[in-house]
């Protein structure tokens, strides 16, 4: 098969790695997750820079590293990395980082400064050729640091949160400058980021990594549907409860219970509830919702130009209003409120 | 507020300025103020002073590019191999650096002189004689010479962001390829700094190389020697001799602080 693939364990420091990931020539798989998960040593293991411990890892096919010898090592890998902290060499030039592979991999000074020069062309930068790179503004750095990066035309594209040291005014347009050469990358990217919005305009599918294992693997819209784990859901905003079902009825850990409109299928299952489809009355509504139950307010924070509105009560979870939709109702922090959920607004699937 | 100047730092101020006074500026303010300038074309134009200047340039060279073609090795070893002894390698190392110079001069001699402990075997296999020769002058230069290029590069290794070296080997870069392109030039400062010391080290040597290699004219009696031998003869000569030495010691710290620590 094509592509990487990549199933084994590997050990950085306390954190052990146990996972099995695979992506496609001309894919790019955005790895999710929270700090200290592994996120780093999974990209330090596929370039090189981290051994496994069992298991074992191809690029189209080849063997780059196996449990009990064998393997490619780092330099040989045809890897094309981009640090978190790009790790631009402190005593080259900007042209002569950009450089350093083909320089590396025998390519004659003057070639490889004219390959350089093209690279920095296309991401504008030609002009700075011959400054020191401590000079570089935060998108400019990146930008060196991935025509770096790009410049000895790696197999195997590897990025390490690169748009989280810049600016949020440059972040978008360097988003969408990575989001081309990503699309002329023809072998497989690994993208690790914290933001799902990343994951959203470069990835075509995500896993989420948590201490060391993938909880949840598919696109970014399963994910934004179906979190499975309570940190996807913290990520993509949503409530995420634990319950049993029992035909369309969702019974609480918490002692509360919900109506699916759909049976999941008998046993535990997670529920997914977005915000903005929770809704908060006065008084306790009549008609259609058969959801409703009495909760208290226990936190109000700022999102956006909206609410985000913490209930304590049988179902504890969050819901979204407008800042007047909270006001018409008289509801402040301690207050008691109805809630209502519809049932075709919740999102019920096996555990 | 009190405007009293606190006792504390005037005192040790007063104690740290006497120190100063007593062991530096006094006698090098001696040196030049009894250096009998008249004498200069004589001292410096005599042949045999120029041998032992010559001779101390060529030795302390030759200790220096020892020192870093054996020292960086170990350097290495020591900052980025973890093996066993590593500790008792690094005190062995030093070693040098707190042993009285004739001690080493005298453990040379016994190691390879004409029946030393290696020299006899050199002497009977090869035909080599070290002791007395300039090359032996130069490996008591070496030897005492070594540490001061080890600890500074061993500490300068360990001090460097290895991730560089990381994102090198990302970029294809073989180990030669990293160490001459990245781990070197990083390191840098620290390589002029420690070559600096140890050159300096090895221009002043005196009792490992008057033990091991003697004092020969020519051969072995290097300025600092050669120094020693005027004071019997020639004081003036000895002042100026000194005042060489002193100048170039001079020179060398100020390289130092300009081009590698930084003017702080």
């Amino acid at each position: 098969m094509s592509g990487l693939e990549l199933a084994g364990r590997a050990h950085a420091g306390a954190l052990v790695l146990d996972l099995e990931i695979t992506v496609a020539p001309g894919e790019t798989l955005a790895v999710l997750g929270p700090n200290g998960a592994g996120k780093t040593s999974l990209l330090r293991l596929v370039s090189g820079l981290l051994r496994l411990d069992a298991g074992e890892l191809r690029l189209d096919g080849r063997i780059l590293d196996a449990a009990g010898g064998g393997g490619v090592p780092a330099e040989d890998r045809s890897v094309g990395m981009l640090f978190q902290d790009l790790l631009l060499f402190p005593h080259l030039d900007v042209a002569d980082n950009v450089a350093f592979g083909l320089r590396a991999a025998g390519v004659g000074k003057d070639r490889a400064r004219t390959a350089a020069h093209a690279w920095l062309d296309r991401f504008g930068l030609v002009d700075r050729a011959a400054d020191p790179v401590q000079g570089l503004s935060g998108g400019e750095a990146q930008r060196v640091a991935l025509a770096r990066a790009l410049a000895p035309a790696p197999r195997l594209l590897l990025l390490d949160e690169p748009l989280s040291a810049l600016d949020t005014d440059v972040r978008g347009a360097v988003r969408r400058e990575l989001r081309d050469h990503l699309r002329a990358h023809a072998g497989p990217c690994v993208l690790v980021t914290h933001d799902p919005l990343d994951a959203a305009v470069l990835a075509d599918r995500v896993v989420v990594l948590e201490a060391g294992t993938i909880t949840a693997a598919g696109l970014l819209t399963d994910l934004v549907a179906r979190p499975r784990s309570a940190w996807s859901a913290e990520l993509v905003g949503t409530n995420l409860i634990l319950a049993t079902a029992c035909g369309t009825t969702l019974e609480l850990r918490g002692g509360g219970c919900l109506i699916a409109a759909d049976a999941p299928g008998d046993g535990p299952v997670l529920v997914a509830v977005r915000p903005s489809s929770v809704a908060l009355h006065a008084d306790r509504p009549r008609g259609s919702p058969r959801n409703v139950w009495e909760a208290t307010v226990v936190g109000v924070e700022g999102f956006g130009d909206r609410l985000r509105v913490r209930l304590d009560g049988p179902i504890p979870l969050v819901a979204e209003v407008t800042v007047a939709g909270l006001a018409a109702i008289g509801a402040s922090l301690g207050s008691g409120v109805w809630a209502s959920v519809k049932a075709t607004e919740l999102t019920a699937y096996p555990a | 507020m009190s405007r009293r100047p606190r006792l504390v730092p005037v005192a040790l101020a007063g104690v740290g300025g006497l120190a100063l006074l007593v062991l530096v500026a006094i006698p090098m303010v001696a040196l030049v103020a009894r250096a009998p300038w008249s004498a200069v074309l004589d001292v410096l134009g005599d042949g045999a002073n120029r041998t032992a200047l010559r001779l101390s340039l060529v030795v302390s060279l030759w200790a220096v590019l020892l020192s870093m073609a054996l020292g960086f090795p170990i350097a290495w070893l020591l900052a980025r191999v973890d093996f066993p002894g590593r500790s008792v390698v690094r005190a062995l190392v030093t070693l040098p650096m707190v042993l009285p110079p004739v001690v080493g001069g005298v453990a040379l001699l016994v190691a390879f002189g004409r029946r030393g402990l290696v020299g006899q075997w050199l002497d009977r296999w090869f035909d080599i004689q070290l002791a007395y020769t300039t090359a032996a002058a130069v490996l008591a230069a070496t030897f005492v010479s070594l540490p001061f290029f080890v600890v500074t590069v061993e500490a300068a290794l360990r001090g460097a962001d290895r991730r560089f070296e990381d994102a090198a080997r990302t970029l294809g870069a073989r180990p030669g390829f990293v160490l001459r392109q990245v781990t070197l030039p990083a390191i840098r400062s620290a390589l002029g700094a420690g070559a600096a010391l140890s050159w300096a080290r090895a221009l002043g040597e005196f009792g490992a190389t008057v033990t091991f290699a003697g004092s020969f004219a020519g051969r072995t009696q290097t300025m600092p020697l050669a120094i020693s031998d005027a004071l019997d003869s020639d004081v003036r000569a000895a002042i100026l001799l000194s005042l060489v030495l002193l100048t170039v010691s001079v020179a060398v710290l100020a390289g130092l602080r300009n081009r590698w620590l930084g003017a702080a």
